[in-house]
């Protein structure tokens, strides 16, 4: 389906936000602006003429040394009616978008994995950890400017023994809650 | 008299477990045996393959994103091979798209053996991974006889395949062919109405069709809820459209209703394969023929200069592909698997990332197993089909 | 005269002292249990060298231990990431003497095709290793090649 037909649907639903047609060789393309995010998927989830029930993804990508460096990349994916979409969020560095996850509950981790790879902080997450490296690493390995090799002597030591008072504050010290 | 202590234990289900396929850890709240609530943490398999894959050409690519979902290795490779495929603009011949249905479902064969194996283990029928494994053996005797290797045998490249198919490729096929489906029926007289197997798999793990798409759930556990969605009835590749199958679905969404479907797909995918290899001539094309990509044959890289800087420019530098996006979903065993690939033009990927069914699984299994015993969630764990290789990339 | 036996120090009696070594060292090698430590990949070369087609049990190692405080061998099968180093190292000090390991597969023994931050370059890093077995994965033979060359690396060496 064309990208500007699904912002003909859309548009009335969102009155007053930025929405853009990409260009794209697979499926339609469509940029949204980090604040209008939510309401935007809230509307095409819940349109009955598209009905993109199904978040398969979200992922990032970074363009260094463009500015807004990251794109945010969500690819829906509506059952009923056989399309797919994907919708474009570009967020500057240090940047922090609104969280999906009351839109489709299967958000929590993805947005977990792009905080982890990239550190794009997604406000009110709730459980915005590490989930691919490390409690403890220093760094988001996915950006360009970090590199692919690295020498580090591998840790072989963890505390052995820890009570569930302490497991449970460990995991409230790791979560991030806003952005800076 | 003593107080009974009433709160929860934390039990750590750890990285080292014969029961969680892989390295995953999940830390269990319990109030007796009942688990109240389930913490998993993955990463312990996380090998940095997409950053690594940005610092490696297009084709060098193939084998590192095979060993992604060790068990299905070239549905990995289809997948990614169709996305840079599709940014490239280049349509495959019909002989090549029938070998990649046939690859494509014999790793579905092989993965599934996998899961019957190692499910049915878990729950307590240790034969049933001996029958599993000696049936793939046969599937691994397969790949060995396309590309040398057992496991990973790269032989799905951008542009086609690697070379012609062997000859005895035809002869091992059919025979496997003849012979597996008797080797389901064995299977299934084994489990489908062992009553043990029932008891531990009935009722176990339901999952909703709502909640299966909520988490973003789209392969053998949405069919096991009801759901139709199959990506090679909705959105076709590689010709998928002109053959004849079924998609096996079930209603009640427990761990039965998973176990159904999946020996049902299995039972499809034989179909799809004997269609598959009365289409395939045994000596043919086996690119499409377009140079830039595909490197000429090797006499004429030996004679003519034409073709000499063809294959010079292919394995030195490379082949570009033009700047964009693109993302074409495959059925893996899974369920959905596509590469989302960004390319600046370069010859070099900018980003790849995998779309990893067994990820949005795990994520979901939490709210499954709540309420449920021990038992259950190794049964749910393994109804899942969950590779760590694969949630971890 | 008792623990002259085992140290083998007693001069007028160094017959059955190696002979009792010998001993020793044949039960450890027939008999060497595996712990489970499949990591990716090559867990499943090495269920299936377990399995029927080439079957490990004649050669001894008979039932792949759950619990590393049961087992002799442990063989890493796989490429170990940074976050799973802390807890192959515990597995590995829970495991009760004699214990070796076995290096599977080019991602344990040197990091394989990873060359990157997340994968530890060689498992010895970690763990002290005693047999390498190189392939990605290896074949079932050559797995069962390696443990073979550990059992004739324990028969030489000394109890």
């Amino acid at each position: 389906m064309d990208p500007s037909a699904i912002i003909d649907i859309l548009q009335p639903l969102v009155p007053g936000a930025a929405l853009e047609a990409g260009r794209s060789v697979d499926f339609a393309t469509i940029y949204v602006p980090a604040d209008r995010l939510v309401e935007t998927c809230r509307a095409l989830r819940d349109t009955p003429a598209l009905d993109f029930k199904v978040l398969t993804e979200i992922t990032a990508a970074d363009y260094l040394p463009r500015d807004p460096r990251y794109e945010v990349v969500y690819h829906l994916l509506s059952i009923s009616k056989k399309l797919r979409l994907r919708l474009k969020v570009r967020v500057a560095s240090d940047g922090a978008l609104p969280t999906v996850q009351g839109v489709w509950r299967g958000a929590g981790w993805p947005e977990r994995e792009v905080w982890d790879m990239f550190g794009i902080v997604f406000d009110d997450h709730g459980d915005l950890r590490r989930l691919l490296m490390p409690e403890d690493w220093e760094g988001h390995p996915a950006r360009k400017d970090y590199p692919v090799q690295i020498r580090k002597a591998a840790q072989t030591y963890e505390p052995l023994e820890v009570s569930q008072e302490e497991f449970k504050a460990n995991i409230e010290r790791d979560r991030v809650k806003r952005a800076h | 008299m003593a107080e009974i202590r009433t709160e929860t234990m934390t039990v750590n289900m750890g990285p080292q477990h014969p029961s969680t396929h892989g390295v995953l850890r999940l830390v269990l709240e319990l109030d007796g045996e009942v688990i109240q609530s389930v913490m998993p943490t993955i990463g312990y398999l996380h090998t940095g393959i997409e950053k690594t894959a940005e610092q490696k050409k297009w084709q060098q690519v193939i084998p590192l994103v095979e060993r992604m979902d060790y068990l299905a290795a070239q549905s990995n490779s289809l997948a990614y091979a169709l996305s840079v495929e599709k940014l490239l603009g280049l349509t495959m011949p019909q002989r090549v798209n029938d070998i990649r249905v046939l690859i494509a479902e014999l790793q579905r064969l092989a993965s599934h053996l996998i899961w019957l194996g190692t499910h049915a283990m878990e729950i307590g029928a240790v034969s049933m991974l001996f029958y599993a494994i000696r049936e793939r053996e046969l599937l691994l005797n397969i790949n060995e006889l396309i590309a040398g290797f057992r496991f990973f045998p790269s032989y799905i490249r951008i542009g086609g395949l690697r070379e012609d198919l062997p000859r005895g490729f035809h002869e091992a096929v059919n025979e496997f062919l003849e012979r597996f489906p008797t080797k389901m029926d064995e299977f299934e007289r084994l489990l489908t109405k062992n009553d043990i197997f029932r008891r531990r798999t009935e009722g176990v793990g339901v999952v909703s069709l709502e909640n299966a798409y909520q988490w973003g759930l789209v392969g053998p556990i949405a069919r096991g809820a009801g759901s139709d969605y199959d990506v090679r009835k909705y959105f076709p590749y590689c010709g998928y459209e002109t053959y004849d199958f079924v998609v096996p679905t079930a209603s009640e969404g427990d761990v039965y209703a998973r176990y159904r479907v999946r020996i049902a797909e299995m039972r499809q995918s034989i179909k799809i394969c004997k269609q598959a290899i009365d289409r395939i001539s045994p000596t043919g094309v086996w690119a499409c023929d377009d140079t830039r990509v595909v490197p000429p044959p090797k006499d004429k890289v030996y004679t003519e200069m034409e073709a000499l800087i063809q294959h010079f420019l292919i394995y030195s530098q490379g082949f570009t592909v033009p700047a964009g996006d693109c993302y074409v979903p495959i059925e893996g065993p899974r369920g959905e698997h596509g590469c989302y690939i960004v390319s600046d033009g370069s010859n070099r990927p900018w980003r790849v990332k995998m779309r990893a069914p067994s990820f949005m699984a795990i994520q979901a299994i939490p709210s499954i197993v709540q309420g449920g015993l021990i038992a259950d969630l190794v049964a749910v764990i393994g109804s899942s089909d969950v590779v760590m290789g694969d949630c971890d990339r | 005269m008792a623990d002259t036996h085992e140290h083998g120090l007693d001069p007028e009696l160094p017959f059955i002292t190696t002979k009792l070594e010998w001993l020793i060292q044949w039960a450890r090698r027939s008999a060497i249990w595996p712990a489970q430590f499949g990591l990716a990949c090559c867990a499943i070369e090495m269920m299936a060298m377990a399995a029927s087609r080439y079957d490990i049990a004649r050669f001894g190692a008979e039932v792949f231990r759950g619990s590393p405080r049961q087992s002799d061998l442990m063989i890493v099968a796989g490429r170990l990431s940074r976050k799973m180093a802390p807890a192959m190292r515990r597995v590995y000090d829970q495991m009760p003497d004699p214990k070796w390991v076995i290096s599977m597969g080019a991602c344990a023994s040197v990091g394989g095709v990873f060359d990157n931050y997340a994968i530890v370059q060689g498992v010895d890093q970690v763990v002290p290793v005693d047999v390498f077995v190189p392939g990605c994965p290896p074949r079932p033979e050559a797995l069962i090649y390696g443990i073979v060359q550990l059992q004739q690396k324990i028969e030489r060496s000394r109890s």
